[in-house]
């Protein structure tokens, strides 16, 4: 019967021994690209290496490292980083979510409004930073400044005085419109239908949205909150440009020790220890909310 | 084919250009008198038709970064670098930078001032040129202080200082008392602060290396300059450095101003200085010791033994540095912006003394700074405003960074102190200086 084997349609092409070696550069590729720099910071962590006194080099195990934890700064800088990325989430997620339902509804110029609302993620960090420092929050020269004088109060130095809020501001600004998109991507795909049987049934828009809309998010946010978590944890170009750490330790978080201890002190072992340190707390904080996520998955399913 | 002969052309003729060229990138920091070298440099390729410059310019701190990371890990980026009296010794003794010989008579090498050559040399070899040198002094503003009946002697001291701050202070005139260097950086405000110490009677280290941040002369120098920012500066101080403050003083904003003679040129000139007949200048004022009141930094020139094209550099600098650029930026620009601190010529020359009020305070400042001689009691380091090793620049930072959080509020003197005289004493350890 060979007619009706042609007939039926053929089976999916297995991976054959073929495809496996025709995909061997590209993972090679892939191996190489990513993990060379990893193998090489972890070969430093474990070395004495100062730029500007090269004759001092040499293995010197488990020293960076317990130069690091002996430090009181390390330790201000991995609560500095923490307090960063909660808050940042915090607001992002927050702002986010109102903004999305908000523009879920339909208005005249919700187009030309949301192009605007998504701006301010395109901005670049540095250029965002500077404009922030020296056009918003100066106190003599700054649009806030001018602000309160018109007011009659007298004008904040924001990254004197409040410098994390000031960087908060700064990242939230910018990650806001990333939120934001995700969350009303989840949201298109919520059924008219759901929310119309809800205002059949009394439900004020208040209540639409805390049993309905939200536990259909649940899935999304989860994604935004890792997504952003993983991006957070990295944030230096607006603290590089704008308080450089400062002032004393207060916007010193652990990608800012790293880069002082590469480009302030020259010191590649140390820094690199660091490096290290932050990539084990990377996955910490991503088992963390994977955990998170996985419980909101399998509680998504009804 | 025609195609590709003419693509071959082309090529062949670009290549013979390139060839016949050389292009020397300079890393430079954004001073006014670079600024001015940038403006002029059609002058010097016209001269050297082989040569074009490119040019990198870049605010201090990330100037210094950029370029310590290039040379240390021997990139290669820069043929000619712009480094202080800091980096030429300890780079030069590193075998980092080409000595600079071999250069003609008509250089007159003798012409530059012997403070500024010692202090870009390692054992007796001259490792860069100096494109400006300066000192730091007082200016201050003559109208105001003659309305409060104020007269500034040649050489004031810190108690008059303090005083003339405070009756000055008029925010709501929009005047403040005092302007000072905030912003973090041991080239920005360390170099301010670390003369205060010096004058009230203090050091960065006993002669066993032992940081001495927690001592009585650190805490009063210290608490006198956060006193002086806060209540009688302008808002925002850690967020101003030289840049900032010249702005402020060129416009009218400070009563008095203590920071690099460099800017006299810039505030002597009406074409760039709002209040250029009203600014007074003195030394800069001294407390208990004079040693180390006013410190001593040339901004100079230096190749890298990593730059592959040495003598087109070497022609460079030379030029940059020579009295025919001064006589080209007097003509051109004025003799009030003419690089000052660097030839005996310059301060002879009638025409400069004749545009220049504040010359002989500068020179006066240039040829009484000691950096073999900086403190009260003896030191085992070189350097007025900073201490010649180079851990320095990790150190100065760190304790600018501190200082800042102190004027800001975030925490009190005391405690500020002894934290970062702990983390100094962390890094020296780790250095090996102390056992």
């Amino acid at each position: 019967m060979t007619y009706h084997r042609v007939l039926t349609r053929p089976r999916p092409q297995a991976l054959r021994p073929n495809s496996f070696w025709l995909l061997g550069p590209a993972v090679l590729l892939l191996i190489v690209w990513t993990q060379i720099p990893f193998v090489l910071t972890l070969y430093h962590s474990f070395r004495r290496f100062n730029l500007l006194n090269p004759e001092r080099q040499g293995f010197v195990g488990f020293e960076n490292f317990a130069s690091l934890l002996t430090d009181p700064i390390f330790w201000t800088a991995i609560l500095n980083t923490l307090v960063l990325v909660g808050s940042v989430l915090l607001i992002t997620v927050a702002v986010g979510l109102l903004l999305a339902v908000l523009f879920y509804q339909d208005f005249p110029g919700r187009a030309l409004a949301r192009t605007l609302v998504i701006s301010p993620f395109f901005v670049m960090p540095v250029v965002s930073a500077l404009i922030w420092k020296n056009m918003l929050m100066h106190p003599v020269y700054g649009l806030f400044a001018w602000i309160a004088e018109g007011l009659g109060q007298r004008p904040i130095d924001w990254l004197a005085t409040y410098p994390m809020q000031s960087i908060v501001m700064m990242v939230s600004w910018q990650w806001i419109p990333f939120a934001m998109l995700l969350i009303l991507t989840g949201l298109q795909s919520l059924s008219k239908e759901q929310l119309e049987a809800a205002k059949i049934d009394g439900a004020n828009a208040w209540q639409e949205f805390r049993y309905i809309i939200v536990p259909h998010l649940a899935q999304t946010l989860s994604v935004v909150v890792m997504l952003e978590t993983i991006f957070l944890l990295t944030i230096f170009a607006e603290i590089y440009a704008s308080t450089s750490g400062g002032p004393g330790l207060a916007t010193t978080t652990l990608p800012y020790l790293i880069y002082l201890k590469a480009f302030g002190e020259y010191r590649i072992g140390v820094a690199a220890a660091g490096a290290v340190f932050a990539v084990i707390l990377a996955n910490i904080v991503a088992i963390f909310v994977l955990r998170m996520i996985g419980r909101n998955l399998q509680g998504g399913r009804t | 084919m025609r195609f590709w002969q003419v693509l071959l052309a082309c090529t062949g003729l670009l290549l013979s250009t390139a060839l016949a060229q050389t292009t020397i990138t300079i890393a430079t920091v954004n001073n006014p008198d670079m600024i001015t070298m940038q403006k002029l440099t059609p002058e010097f390729e016209k001269a050297n038709p082989g040569i074009k410059v490119n040019w990198v310019v870049l605010p201090e701190n990330e100037l210094r970064q950029k370029v310590t990371t290039d040379i240390a890990t021997n990139a290669g980026s820069y043929d000619v670098l712009t480094i202080g009296t800091y980096e030429a010794p300890l780079w030069g003794k590193n075998g980092w930078l080409v000595e600079m010989s071999g250069l003609p008579a008509s250089y007159d090498l003798e012409d530059v001032l012997k403070p500024v050559r010692a202090g870009l040399s390692y054992q007796g070899k001259l490792y860069a040129l100096p494109f400006y040198a300066e000192s730091s002094m007082l200016y201050y503003r003559k109208d105001l202080f003659a309305a409060k009946g104020f007269t500034v002697p040649a050489q004031p001291t810190w108690t008059q200082a303090i005083n003339w701050a405070r009756q000055l202070h008029n925010p709501s005139g929009g005047v403040y008392g005092i302007c000072l260097r905030g912003l973090p950086g041991w080239g920005e405000n360390m170099a301010f602060i670390t003369t205060l110490v010096n004058t009230y009677g203090g050091r960065w280290f006993d002669e066993n290396w032992r940081p001495q941040l927690t001592s009585p002369e650190w805490k009063r120098a210290i608490g006198q300059y956060v006193e002086l920012v806060t209540k009688y500066g302008p808002p925002g101080v850690t967020g101003n450095g030289f840049t900032e403050n010249l702005t402020l003083m060129s416009e009218g904003k400070c009563a008095m101003w203590i920071d690099a003679t460099v800017a006299a040129g810039y505030l002597a000139n009406p074409k760039t200085s709002k209040v250029a007949d009203k600014i007074g200048f003195a030394k800069a004022p001294v407390a208990v010791t004079p040693n180390g009141a006013h410190w001593l930094w040339s901004w100079a020139l230096a190749i890298p033994k990593s730059s592959k094209k040495v003598e087109a550099a070497k022609t460079f600098i030379a030029w940059a540095t020579s009295k025919e650029y001064i006589e080209l930026v007097g003509r051109t620009q004025g003799w009030v912006s003419a690089p000052p601190g660097t030839r005996y010529s310059t301060y002879n020359n009638p025409n400069y003394q004749r545009a220049a009020p504040f010359a002989k305070v500068v020179l006066d400042s240039i040829n009484t700074a000691d950096p073999t001689k900086p403190t009260l009691k003896p030191v085992p380091y070189t350097g007025v405003q900073f201490v010649g090793i180079p851990e320095f620049q990790a150190i100065g930072t760190q304790v600018g960074q501190f200082i800042a959080g102190i004027v800001a509020g975030r925490t009190s003197l005391d405690n500020g102190l002894a934290q970062v005289q702990a983390a100094v004493e962390k890094l020296m350890k780790e250095a090996g200086y102390i056992k």
